[in-house]
């Protein structure tokens, strides 16, 4: 039902149909193309340039760049699926702990998010994942996850403000319903909406994030695959071996449209339904 | 002498779903030189729209369907574009919007506002722009004109930004005025003042005007002649003492009995019973019909514009002389 | 407009309170010593290492190093770099400062000049397929990531084509009687290929904001009467409707500033300028945690008066705010 209300306007149409190309290769390229495609070339070896049996070329380890995208690719959006399910529970919680219960707690809440959001996302990473001696992929995907949620706790407190009003919600009030009943059963769902247009822009957002801390050296590290990563490592190479660099970097950029171009659609398509 | 203004057969239609709607739907009208015409009818008729059409302002996705005469003196206002357009509006036709404040500028002056309008269409230099400008600003009535061309929008009253908004009409020295319900968003005892006002004006000026209002009461000394209109089509033309005399459509005559009376003896307010539909639900036949107290056989046809006295039509059956058994 | 002023400004001060409260039990509670490589490499004068370890002190109570570490800030003092021998972080980021507001400062420039005109270019053809392709394409250049982008145009125009330096901010071997002229260009020279990649990088979001606040005020009544009056449109799109449209651009103005930050981390990196961001950058290969720390106040700083200067402007070009 959604899919179809996206694949009704334009933009959408073709951001489904590069999601969809990007998640295919991404999980399902190593089952679909036979060898030597995706196999490292210990004969020929090195720097081979894109063509037959290896469709991106091989790396500075023989190793074939395609399915090396492949990899960091799952890697990439292992990291981002997960950052913004955490930022997404965090923020709706927050959200809507500050819109219904107001008062001090709301500006108490509200001032944090205002200050957190004056140190941009970057930094505040730094700040924490500079510390640490090595940065397991979890508590990576827990730091992005945690600094990402202040937008979306603003998004949810204006919404559950506005519901509020409404008479269903002050029907079940006067009906007696608990504070929790309240929220879970008539606030939520109906806070959704507005936040799946939101969230789904967040991914193209960390997979940027991402890959930026990678490519400073402090995202997803080695030997794990990455996109970033990548970028990083092959910077040497670029005169003699540019596709190395390139094939990751197409990647993100072919994900991140992909993925705003269904963002904005559902943005349009929730925009209208609320009107 | 011909006349200044001549409409016909003019429909606007808007995207509804997978369709087109009209809401104005085969208007035609025409306006002499130095006449007040009034065009009436409750909101929904069109009354705005066809206004809008005469300054080729109907917001996408609005359009004009073809087939449309619109001329000004002779010349084809559909057949314009760019700066032949650019030169129709303000400096031949001006117009008066319904609510001054939406409708003004709130980061320019008032005195910017007129200025403006007068550098677009004379070869004049800021200076004199401005000086004209405040003098157009007294002549509307704004009192210590020099002061009040240099304060913005939000600064005045309702009655006052009306006036500025009447002052950039004229600006430019038009010689039709369109008014869109003029005095509809000002106080009664400003509304007044207003139409006096534009009488003047168009006294001194020797204006022709369209006045645009749901109000017949605004109508009665104002106007020369009464157009009404109901769901996108001119329902009634008289003069206006004739049409407040014997009005001829059944619309008209319901229209006037609302109209509350100071004197005379006290009878309960009447109102024409039912809602004006919405272009997308325009019943068959005359569409007046659901609301009608003499409806009658032929009226799920559509009716044709009768003429029934010098300067008078109607688009009712009941004025057919070929239908028998017609109620009167 | 005083008082708001001074109200504005107190809340601003409190904003920036809180975030420095933020980053310092951010830093706190995190597993790990921020100064494990403490005189790993290059001896610290002992001075400097007993002011880090009071600065940082993981032994002292909480509030007394909370105390120790805004007293330090409102002092202006943010300790000192480990990677540079001790030296006061604040010199360190004055001297990186110039580099940064050059560079930073012409892509604010290209960014909202090329942003606002394509985004009422956008708005004055809504819905045709010259909006959508320069939605398209500005979506790409939102899509790059800027180290990427910055990667490439090196490779294609610097070191294939040869029309512009690999990276740095002057060309070291210019001879020392080189005129003030021969220096300007030089920079600018430099300047071309890092200012067009952060530019491109953020312009996105400037043109978003500026079509959409644009297409708004397009169906205005006010830009309805200024069409009725015969105006030029060209009057009507930019004296009317755009002077109108502002508000959130300006908005953008205060949004924009982190974005412009974080870039710059990438950027000069990348092109091996001589500014914050490559400061931050190094800082973090050598674990440089005072460093780190101090340009992330100094910008926290930065993007709360971003955001002041935002809203003044605002209240400025809007002479309905004026009032209250």
């Amino acid at each position: 039902m959604i899919g179809a209300v996206l694949w009704q306007r334009p933009g959408g149409r073709l951001g489904l149909v590069l999601l969809a190309t990007v998640l295919f290769v991404v999980l399902f390229a190593p089952a679909v193309l036979p060898p030597p495609f995706l196999q490292p070339d210990l004969e020929q070896g090195r720097f081979l340039p894109p063509g037959a049996g290896h469709l991106l070329g091989t790396d500075d380890l023989s190793r074939d760049v395609l399915s090396r995208v492949v990899a960091g690719g799952r890697v990439s959006l292992a990291v981002a699926a997960g950052a913004v399910a955490l930022s997404l529970t965090l923020g709706t919680l927050v959200g809507m702990v500050a819109g219904y219960a107001g008062g001090w707690l709301d500006q108490v809440l509200m001032r944090i998010v205002d200050a957190a959001l004056a140190v941009p996302r970057l930094f505040l990473l730094l700040i924490v994942v500079g510390i640490m001696e090595r940065i397991p992929l979890g508590v990576l995907i827990l730091t992005i996850g945690a600094t990402g949620w202040f937008g979306t706790s603003r998004l949810v407190r204006a919404e559950v403000l506005r519901l509020r009003t409404l008479e269903f919600v002050r029907g079940a009030e006067a009906l007696g319903a608990s504070h929790l009943r309240i929220l879970g059963r008539h606030l939520l769902p109906n806070v959704l909406g507005p936040l799946a247009a939101a969230t789904t822009l967040a991914v193209g957002d960390v997979i940027l994030l991402e890959a930026g801390l990678s490519f400073l050296g402090l995202g997803v590290q080695p030997p794990t695959p990455s996109w970033g990563g990548m970028i990083f490592w092959s910077r040497s190479e670029l005169v003699t071996a540019p596709w190395i660099s390139l094939a990751p970097g197409v990647a993100i950029v072919l994900t991140v449209v992909a993925v705003n171009l269904v963002g904005d659609a559902l943005q349009d398509a929730t925009g209208e339904q609320q009107r | 002498m011909s006349a200044l203004v001549e409409v016909h057969d003019l429909r606007v239609s808007f995207p509804a779903g997978s369709r087109r709607v009209q809401p104005v739907d085969g208007v035609g009208f025409s306006i002499a030189r130095g006449e007040t015409v009034a065009l009436v009818g409750e909101s929904g008729s069109g009354k705005s729209l066809t206004s809008l059409a005469l300054l080729r302002l109907i917001p996408a996705p609005g359009r004009i369907e073809p087939g449309a005469t619109l001329r000004l003196d002779g010349t084809d206002l559909l057949a314009l574009e760019g700066e032949g357009l650019r030169q129709v509006r303000g400096r031949r036709i001006g117009m008066v919007f319904q609510d001054p404040m939406t409708s003004l500028n709130p980061v320019l002056t008032v005195g910017d506002q007129v200025a403006e309008t007068i550098r677009a269409h004379f070869p004049v230099t800021g200076a004199e722009a401005w000086r004209r400008a405040e003098a157009l600003l007294g002549e509307v009535g704004l009192g210590d004109p020099a002061a009040r061309a240099r304060q913005y929008p939000h600064q005045l009253s309702g009655g006052m930004r009306q006036r500025v908004m009447i002052a950039i009409a004229l600006a430019a020295e038009p010689e039709l005025l369109i008014a869109d319900e003029p005095t509809s968003a000002l106080d009664v005892t400003v509304q007044a003042q207003i139409l006096e006002l534009l009488d003047r004006l168009r006294r001194a000026r020797h204006l022709s005007v369209l006045l645009i209002t749901h109000d017949l009461g605004v109508v009665a000394d104002r106007a020369d002649r009464v157009l009404v209109m109901y769901a996108g089509k001119i329902v009634e033309e008289a003069p206006t003492a004739a049409l407040f005399a014997t009005p001829a459509h059944p619309y008209s005559r319901g229209l006037l009995a609302s109209l509350p009376r100071l004197r005379g003896p006290r009878q309960p307010l009447l109102a024409i019973p039912g809602n004006v539909p919405e272009a997308a639900q325009w019943p068959e036949g005359c569409r007046f019909r659901p609301r009608c107290p003499d409806a009658f056989g032929p009226c799920s046809g559509d009716p044709p514009i009768i003429t029934i006295g010098p300067a008078r039509r109607a688009r009712c059956w009941l004025h057919d002389p070929a239908i028998e058994g017609r109620p009167r | 407009m005083n008082s708001w002023l001074i109200r504005r400004t107190l809340g601003a001060a409190v904003t920036l309170l809180v975030a420095v409260t933020l980053v310092f039990f951010l830093m706190r509670l995190t597993p790990g010593d921020p100064l494990s490589r403490l005189g790993e490499e290059r001896p610290l004068p002992p001075e400097a290492v007993a002011a880090l370890k009071a600065r940082y002190g993981l032994d002292q109570p909480l509030p007394r190093q909370y105390a120790a570490f805004v007293g330090g800030l409102l002092r202006g003092d943010l300790g000192a770099s480990i990677e540079h021998n001790g030296r006061p972080v604040t010199a360190l980021l004055a001297e990186r400062l110039p580099p940064t507001l050059l560079l930073g400062g012409t892509a604010l420039l290209l960014n909202f000049s090329f942003g606002i005109w394509l985004g009422v270019w956008q708005a004055s053809r809504h819905g045709s397929r010259g909006d959508r392709a320069a939605t398209l394409l500005t979506l790409i250049a939102y899509a790059m990531p800027s180290f990427w982008l910055g990667i490439v145009l090196t490779w294609a125009l610097a070191t294939e084509l040869r029309w512009f330096p690999v990276g740095f901010m002057r060309t070291p071997w210019l001879p020392a009687d080189a005129g003030w002229w021969a220096r300007l260009t030089d920079l600018g020279w430099h300047l071309v290929l890092p200012a067009l990649t952060l530019s491109v990088s953020t312009v996105a979001a400037t043109v978003r904001f500026q079509r959409a606040a644009m297409i708004e005020a397009l169906g205005t009544d006010a830009v309805r009467t200024a069409r009725s009056k015969g105006l030029p449109e060209r009057r009507v799109r930019w004296g009317h409707a755009w002077r109108n449209a502002l508000g959130p651009v300006l908005a953008l103005f205060g949004l924009w500033l982190p974005l412009l930050v974080a870039g710059s981390v990438f950027v000069e990196q990348v092109f091996s300028w001589p500014g914050l961001g490559s400061l931050v950058a190094e800082a973090i290969g050598s674990r440089d945690y005072p460093v780190v720390m101090g340009a992330t106040l100094l910008v926290a700083m930065t993007v709360v008066a971003g955001n002041l200067i935002a809203d003044l402007l605002h209240r400025w070009l809007d002479p309905r705010l004026r009032a209250t």
